[in-house]
């Protein structure tokens, strides 16, 4: 299964806009959402599926028993998380708690246990061809990177003979977006000409790069400030990255997404220069086989 | 003050608001904790930059003393160990520093090491200290650089404005954990209410008081709003969407130190947020 992930680094540059047109562009058979932080894609899916959710265990979180607990303060001296309040008695912060098991190794008595804690909800929609994953992580909670490789699973899992996924990634350049880069064919950039945006598409073009991924890159909203759109374009051509296209700032846009529509679902300008960068990516796995 | 200005989606203009903000208060910090990709330094340029790197321990094994017993590899939850060969390997991006190995080896084969994950800028942009946390490509988690960026806080009569990551995950928690007040921002979509109502939980969950900048309004729905009046969410103001804003923004200007229009509207904004944040710390207390 050939996959592709769309990435930005900087948040709301109309990654989930881009991937949900491709999916329907490409009537796509796989495809996932990983930005379990803040996943969309499903408010624009409008298909019917019928949908499985299980709850996603993280790494355990640890428990103190207070009827063992000798109040000695060996676990709050240890944890590096700052997860051991003391307040008469010691309790666990489950927020802090990273589920390393030093105070259960520390515990001279064994009051300091670990257990399994769900730390968010994984969803597979799925009708007769197609199966879309996504998940939700459970607020506040961390080992989104872990979720993120859960959902890309149960993706390739569910959808075996599906030759190709588009998967919607989630924004920033830490661990949820180094998981999603795991194993993927390419990388497609949505950037914004801006100096936010563009500084933001250099760190996770290097972030892509440090794991051997391929990267092309396409601007939306280019015409909000066409001279970024150029500083864009000529940094692809000098770092020799595929520049693949230009989508316009467009109000149907956000009409299409309001109405639970992707913008090739619609007659208008944004959703015409997506069909060709669509084209272009498509070509270029084909250059590549 | 804290003031703290977060989203869960990303592009929703918390920078743009934060910045904006300290830029019209009489003092305050701007605390960049989006340190996967901090912009707010773009703006302000800073002057007279000093700048300190952010380190996390990694084990670290000395191979003469190691006995291969793997009691360190069974331990740690984190799949950063591993005993291949007759050698014990580290994962450094996926150990989490708990130190549970060191503590752990009947050997005392492992140490630590201090290893760089980011640095801190902090620098003067007029009325404004500008301190930046910025994580290093590759590095899985910004957390160890935000406790750090948190210790940098307000002093009496100033405001702090952190400038939050996109999300709800443990990072996002993390920074808001000081705060006395969260500014939520919201874009009008169908998105941006849906994650709206995440940053809702999540404000809700820790007892923040909080408020709603409604950014890039036009006359069309706006169904962030409607969540707002639907929850009885307090709106502090409406940015509307505006060619000559985004233009200014997109080129890495400050609107409210570029044109006297736009000073005027964060002004009036900052003054309504200093109100609503006064009210309900004294409620509070």
């Amino acid at each position: 299964m050939k996959q592709l992930l769309i990435l930005s680094g900087k948040g709301g540059t109309g990654k989930t806009t881009v991937a949900a047109a491709f999916i329907k562009l490409a009537n796509a058979k796989a495809y996932a959402d990983c930005d379990v932080d803040a996943p969309n894609l499903h408010l624009i899916i409008n298909k019917h599926f019928d949908i499985k959710k299980k709850d996603y265990y993280g790494l355990p979180k640890a428990q103190i028993d207070q009827d063992i607990c000798i109040k000695c303060g060996l676990c709050r001296t240890n944890c590096r998380f700052d997860a051991i309040d003391f307040n008469e008695i010691y309790k666990i912060d489950e927020f802090s708690c990273e589920g390393c098991g030093v105070c259960e190794l520390v515990c001279p008595v064994g009051a300091c246990v670990l257990k399994p804690a769900v730390a968010g909800e994984l969803m597979l929609y799925e009708n007769d061809d197609t199966v879309f994953s996504t998940a939700k992580l459970k607020m506040g909670s961390g080992t989104s990177g872990m979720l993120v490789t859960e959902v890309k699973n149960q993706m390739k899992e569910a959808a075996k003979n599906a030759d190709f996924a588009i998967i919607d990634g989630s924004p920033g350049i830490g661990c949820p977006v180094i998981a999603s880069i795991t194993g993927v064919d390419m990388v497609l950039v949505v950037a914004e000409p801006s100096v936010s945006g563009i500084s933001d598409m250099e760190r996770i073009i290097q972030t892509a790069q440090k794991f051997q991924t391929k990267v092309a890159v396409c601007v939306n909203k280019f015409d909000t400030n066409i001279k970024r759109t150029e500083s864009i374009e000529s940094f692809c051509k000098e770092n020799d990255i595929s520049f693949v296209g230009k989508i316009p700032y467009d109000i149907k846009a956000v009409k299409a997404i309001n109405n639970g529509q992707s913008i090739v679902d619609i007659q208008c300008s944004s959703g015409n220069a997506v069909k060709e960068i669509y084209n272009k990516i498509m070509h270029l796995f084909e250059r590549a086989k | 003050m804290n003031i703290a200005v977060l989203s869960g989606k990303g592009g929703t203009g918390k920078t743009l608001m934060s910045v904006n903000l300290a830029s019209v208060a009489q003092r305050a910090i701007y605390i960049d904790c989006d340190v996967e990709e901090p912009n707010g330094h773009l703006y302000f340029k800073p002057q007279e930059v000093k700048c300190e790197e952010v380190t996390i321990k990694i084990p670290l094994v000395d191979t003469d003393l190691c006995n291969g017993c793997r009691k360190c590899v069974d331990f740690c939850n984190f799949n950063a160990l591993a005993y291949i060969g007759d050698r014990l390997i580290i994962f450094e991006e996926i150990c989490h520093s708990c130190g549970g190995c060191v503590l752990l080896c009947p050997q005392k084969a492992i140490t630590e090491k201090e290893k760089v994950i980011g640095k801190i800028e902090c620098g003067v942009s007029g009325n404004v200290d500008v301190v930046t946390g910025i994580l290093n490509t590759g590095e899985a988690s910004g957390v160890p650089i935000i406790k750090k960026l948190l210790k940098k806080q307000a002093k009496k009569d100033e405001i702090a404005f952190i400038d939050c990551p996109p999300g709800s995950a443990c990072i996002v928690m993390e920074s808001i954990m000081d705060a006395d007040y969260c500014i939520l921002v919201a874009e009008p979509t169908i998105f941006g209410s849906h994650n709206l109502q995440m940053v809702y939980e999540l404000v809700r969950l820790f007892d923040k008081p909080h408020g709603v900048i409604l950014n890039k309004c036009t006359e069309a729905y706006n169904p962030s709003e409607e969540f707002c009046i639907k929850n009885k969410i307090n709106i502090l103001g409406k940015i509307p969407f505006d060619n000559e804003l985004g233009e200014i923004n997109s080129n890495g200007l400050i609107l409210a130190r570029e044109n006297e229009k736009y000073q005027k509207i964060f002004t009036s904004l900052l003054r309504h947020v200093i109100k609503e944040a006064n009210n309900e710390t004294t409620i509070d207390s």
